[in-house]
């Protein structure tokens, strides 16, 4: 079998076996979601207008913890020193298991997202773009918070960190998805945004995979 | 000879600790000369601004500090890039050297446009400003890098890693910047006096290039200057520098 489809496969045995740290991630988006209502107010005008923003940076946040342990747990047990010293392509093996925590955690997002969305009163006309955004935004968030998440696989406290490097990276992802899902809103075109979007989706997926790969081969020296 | 053999002289500690000596009196003087007049010239020479009065005078720090930003990021990624692919310890070095006078240049960029801000926008901090969220944005890219560096014991690993972030920073600035840019003409809010690109007069132009060629020199005389110490720093334990140190002491 091919290298991509074993890694794929050992990495989501392991992620629905620790299903706890799933749920984790996907908490934690859905709390970080339910607290601004409490923080701001409740008005329904007001929860539309910010609506979005706040699943926006949700997704953000919960990307970046949902991947903070992407190669730890590999790293700590000696089986990552087995994955870079294997002949296969090292960027492959690192697209795999983003592909697999994606499956894991930007999956579960995407079904969880539209059901707040429509609680913070998003018009269900927008919803289809809206949907369309956050799937083309997980895979990019998933990369970068990967790349973080290779960077500082050997520190101690890695998970701060991660957000100070990767947050502002991850700026444009914002601006796109909640201006496509502004423009939805208010019943503008959208397609700007989203193809913006896809191509950053390209962009990080063919190349993320070997910067996080680099930062684990040197991490592992 | 030729280019190569110039390219790999450049990982020699003490040549390039030479190199950056003898390279620092050209950087000041041409620092001070470019620096004063630019000075002269930009507060006594050039008009006032019929819009803006005197307080237009502040782009003569505030554009050449947010350029060498962005110079120090892209000088920063690229030499942090030479370093990982050649494993040059000197390029690394230049690389860290860069780091914190960019996140400087940067944080003065963003403080003299926040004065600059209060006569134009009224308020200190505009947060529907490209520029200005583009600029907080490239200060955050550099004290990722800073801490990133700082969190590794061993140099060689900080050296390596920190180039992977970088190289992935260098590739996000142009779209952070665009992106910044986008989303602010979609929010342009009504506080904001748009003001049409400055129709700049040469009497206001020249001190401003004197001013940019002045900062440009300022900083390349602190980069060798934190370049030379980051060598002596990195080759601490080497004969070289001791005798060096040994010779100035006596």
């Amino acid at each position: 079998m091919h290298i991509f489809l074993l890694i794929l496969k050992r990495d989501l045995r392991l992620a629905f076996r620790r299903w706890n740290e799933l749920a984790t991630s996907l908490l934690f988006f859905i709390i970080i979601a339910s607290l601004f209502p409490l923080a701001s107010s409740p008005e329904i005008s007001q929860l539309r207008d910010y609506g979005g923003a706040v699943l926006w940076i949700s997704a953000l946040l919960s990307s970046l913890l949902a991947l903070d342990g992407l190669f730890r747990t590999d790293a700590e047990d000696g089986s990552m020193e087995q994955l870079v010293l294997s002949p296969a392509p090292l960027g492959v093996i690192v697209l795999a298991k983003i592909t697999a925590h994606w499956i894991v955690s930007g999956v579960p997002l995407l079904l969880v997202a539209p059901l707040l969305a429509l609680s913070f009163y998003l018009p269900l006309e927008a919803l289809p773009v809206f949907i369309a955004a956050i799937a083309l935004a997980t895979p990019i968030l998933s990369v970068l918070a990967a790349i973080g998440a290779a960077l500082t696989v050997t520190l101690r406290g890695g998970g701060a960190i991660i957000g100070l490097l990767m947050l502002p990276m991850m700026v444009p992802v914002l601006v796109f998805g909640t201006w496509a899902t502004e423009a939805a809103v208010q019943g503008d075109n959208p397609n700007g945004a989203l193809l913006l979007l896809a191509s950053l989706a390209i962009l990080s997926v063919s190349l993320g995979p070997l910067a996080a790969a680099g930062a684990v081969k040197v991490a592992m020296e | 000879m030729g280019f190569m053999h110039w390219f790999y002289s450049l990982a020699s500690p003490p040549h390039v600790y030479r190199l950056a000596g003898r390279a620092c009196p050209w950087f000041a003087g041409l620092a001070g000369v470019f620096l004063v007049a630019g000075a002269y010239g930009g507060l006594v020479l050039a008009p006032a601004d019929y819009l803006q009065g005197d307080g237009f005078r502040i782009i003569y720090v505030h554009v050449p500090s947010a350029y060498l930003g962005m110079l120090a990021y892209v000088l920063m990624a690229t030499s942090a890039a030479i370093g990982f692919i050649w494993r040059m310890k000197m390029a690394h070095g230049l690389a860290v050297s860069a780091a914190p006078l960019g996140a400087w240049f940067t944080f003065l960029a963003l403080v003299t446009g926040g004065i600059w801000g209060k006569p134009m926008w009224g308020t200190y901090w505009q947060w529907a400003d490209a520029r200005l969220m583009s600029e907080l944005m490239l200060l955050f890219l550099f004290l990722g890098y800073i801490v990133l560096r700082e969190s590794f014991d061993d140099r060689e690993k900080a050296d390596r890693i920190s180039a992977i972030l970088a190289v992935v920073g260098v590739i996000n600035v142009p779209i952070i910047h665009y992106s910044v840019e986008w989303w602010s003409t979609l929010h342009q809010g009504p506080t904001i006096a748009k003001l049409d690109e400055p129709s700049i007069t040469m009497d206001m132009l020249i001190p401003l290039l004197f001013m940019l060629i002045g900062f440009t020199a300022f900083f390349g005389w602190l980069l060798c200057k934190r370049l030379q110490g980051e060598i002596l720093n990195r080759e601490k334990r080497t004969r070289w520098v001791q005798e060096l140190i040994r010779g100035a002491s006596a």
